[in-house]
């Protein structure tokens, strides 16, 4: 069972980590603004999350912690 | 289990640049790096002048900030006051490929026993976009407007293939970080180019393929695209020296 | 021993271990001792590929807190100008020596006294003082040298030794001895934090306005404890002047030679001979004001100390100039000549 942490209000919204997954599981919140103004990613559906942490791997600001 | 964390060699100071700048996956790889071996506490990081200046916030081991292109002579200095420290400049193209082209060929030349992490975007990005001596031909820039001429403006430097002309440096590959794959290779690069200088193997340079969205008119993820599509068919990836490889082939 | 080899043994006594340099007449003297001796006691010695590289390089020694040290010469010293602004704005202590030469441009590789401006005032962009200590004998090249590093790290700025050709390629016997080290705190220095402590930034790097006032500030307030305790001067013959010298380096030798002449002549003269040249030595200059009726500043240059002699008397007296320039040396004569003018009447 994967487990995904995000540092959220860290996150500027590139996009590299949706882009990065390849399960297409991450999507950038538009209906939500974090305390840097920018739409934060957010896991759609962590059950089918493979841990493989290429988001991770992607994420420019380190703000993903993968668990598995 | 933790699959994936943040390396404890970076702070917890947020990152400043633009977003989808992979200079942030950079500094990931070099505290990576740092972390797997080990020599946190023993590393001195030179940062350049540039995006990455403050970079001196961002590594948790000791920093010095250098005048812009010195940072291989401060380098230089840091690594002869006491060789027993682990010693890396992290630089990019402005910095290192023209006003510092001499500090970075001398060092080179002398094998220097540092590892220089070059961050190569084509692009001065913290003055806002102008162009750089590794700017494409044809590339538009702040000052280049019409896009690079090469008849007025000259050609891009590739320093791998041109250091991997001297005697003196010891390992040179050029990398990049635009998809996974290429992550995972330029963090086994950069991991290698700090154990030669564990090892007293000498001069490493890791030239990274990085993007500047902001200053290239680009989505990040476009940005990405870019590199596949015209900085690795200029700056072509692979290994361009690796003596001690080439000593232990004769 | 010559001048310039005084610099480099002195500066091996106090402990330096780390020279870095560029060839430029007329200091190469000190690069060829250092290059012999620093690979026989374990230091360094590196030829540089530039002057801009050598004073890099530097930074990066005194940044782990070791004593480490340049030479060059005044068109050398320009391209240093840089790295000095640095070492100022990270508030690194460094010894680094110029024996001058004629300028501007290239110039010429004869004596001069031309970069007093440059080592006073413009040694870089922004805001910063460098303690600059001028040496008159052989055994003076070597005593600053060792004090030059002694300041630099008490107070966490640059040192120069403005010395000139002359002083660097004249003889004399020098007595050496290796001097006692104050050690200094240097917890500010990057010696890898061995993950014990939170790391060490050398940076001269702020980009908050108030920040960055601030340190200007306190680097001035440092300043002004150098100007406090550190200046350093001689007075010849002064007791009864009624005409003051003021010279430095060599130009103090030949004024002193100039002054036993005129005593001799029965003309009341002295000599005011700054050692530190910032900080100048304000006070007993004023102080003479008071005593004699006239100045003169005898430079190897257009006139540039001279303007310190204005201000340190808030032109209270008449100051002359009596000079050569471009590697030309003035002579005895030429000072007592000034000296009988004034004493004659005949002044300006």
């Amino acid at each position: 069972m994967a487990k995904l942490t995000f540092k959220t209000d860290l996150c500027k919204g590139c996009g590299l980590c949706v882009k990065a997954c390849p399960k297409n599981l991450l999507v950038l919140a538009k209906d939500k603004i974090n305390q840097k103004g920018y739409h934060p990613v957010e896991m759609t559906d962590e059950s089918k999350c493979i841990a493989c942490a290429f988001c991770a791997t992607m994420c420019p600001d380190c703000i993903i912690t993968v668990e598995k | 289990m933790i699959v994936f964390d943040k390396p404890k060699s970076l702070t917890d100071a947020p990152l400043h640049y633009c977003p989808g700048c992979t200079h942030g996956i950079i500094h990931r790889l070099v505290a990576e790096a740092m972390d797997e071996l080990g020599i946190e506490g023993q590393s001195i990081g030179v940062a350049p002048v540039g995006c990455a200046v403050m970079a001196y916030n961002y590594f948790a081991c000791d920093m010095v900030q250098a005048a812009h292109g010195r940072a291989p002579a401060v380098a230089t200095g840091l690594k002869r006051a006491d060789p027993s420290k682990i010693i890396f400049t992290y630089q990019g193209d402005g910095d290192l490929a023209s006003i510092g082209t001499a500090e970075t060929v001398h060092a080179a030349a002398r094998n220097e026993n540092i590892t220089i992490i070059f961050v190569n975007n084509a692009i001065y990005g913290m003055t806002g976009g102008q162009m750089a001596p590794t700017s494409l031909p044809g590339q538009v820039t702040q000052t280049s407007p019409y896009g690079r001429d090469t008849a007025t403006q000259g050609f891009p430097i590739r320093m791998c293939e041109m250091l991997a002309q001297l005697d003196g440096a010891s390992y040179l590959e050029r990398v990049a970080v635009n998809n996974v794959k290429n992550v995972k290779n330029a963090k086994k690069a950069i991991k290698k180019a700090f154990q030669n200088q564990i090892e007293g193997k000498g001069f490493s340079l890791i030239e990274v393929v990085s993007t500047c969205p902001t200053n290239w008119g680009m989505t990040p993820e476009k940005a990405l695209e870019w590199v596949d599509e015209k900085m690795i068919p200029y700056y072509p990836l692979g290994v361009y020296k690796d003596k001690y490889a080439e000593e232990a082939a004769k | 021993m010559k001048g310039n080899e005084a610099i480099a043994e002195a500066a091996i006594l106090a402990g330096c271990r780390h020279y870095f340099g560029y060839p430029i007449t007329p200091q190469t003297e000190v690069a060829a001792y250092m290059a012999k001796r620093m690979p026989k006691i374990g230091g360094t010695f590196l030829q540089a590929e530039s002057e801009v590289a050598a004073i890099n390089m530097v930074i990066g020694v005194a940044s782990t807190g070791k004593r480490c040290m340049t030479s060059s010469s005044s068109p050398g010293i320009s391209l240093k100008c840089e790295g000095l602004s640095y070492l100022a704005g990270c508030d690194l202590p460094a010894l680094v020596v110029n024996v001058e030469r004629g300028g501007p441009g290239l110039g010429g590789i004869q004596p001069s006294q031309s970069d007093y401006f440059q080592a006073t005032r413009g040694s870089g962009h922004g805001d910063f003082r460098m303690i600059v200590l001028a040496p008159a004998s052989v055994q003076e090249m070597a005593d600053l040298t060792v004090k030059g590093f002694d300041l630099a790290e008490k107070y966490r700025v640059t040192t120069m030794l403005l010395a000139d050709g002359t002083m660097g390629q004249m003889m004399e016997p020098v007595s050496l001895e290796a001097p006692a080290v104050t050690e200094y705190d240097k917890s500010w220095a990057v010696t890898g934090t061995n993950c014990e402590r939170k790391h060490n930034i050398i940076n001269s790097l702020s980009l908050i306005p108030e920040e960055l006032e601030q340190q200007n500030i306190e680097r001035f307030e440092r300043y002004a404890k150098i100007e406090e305790n550190e200046t350093m001067y001689e007075e010849f013959m002064m007791e009864d002047a009624e005409i003051a010298i003021v010279a430095f380096g060599v130009a103090a030798r030949i004024s002193k030679n100039a002054i036993l002449a005129a005593r001799e002549k029965g003309i009341k003269v002295g000599l005011i001979r700054p050692i530190t040249l910032w900080p100048f030595p304000k006070a007993p200059i004023a102080k003479a004001a008071a005593q004699v009726k006239e100045f003169i500043s005898v430079e190897m240059n257009m006139g540039q100390m001279i303007e310190d002699v204005k201000l340190a008397i808030g032109c209270s007296r008449p100051v002359s100039l009596v000079n050569r320039v471009g590697g030309m040396i003035p002579s005895p004569e030429q000072v007592l000549a000034r000296i009988e003018e004034i004493a004659g009447g005949n002044g300006k």
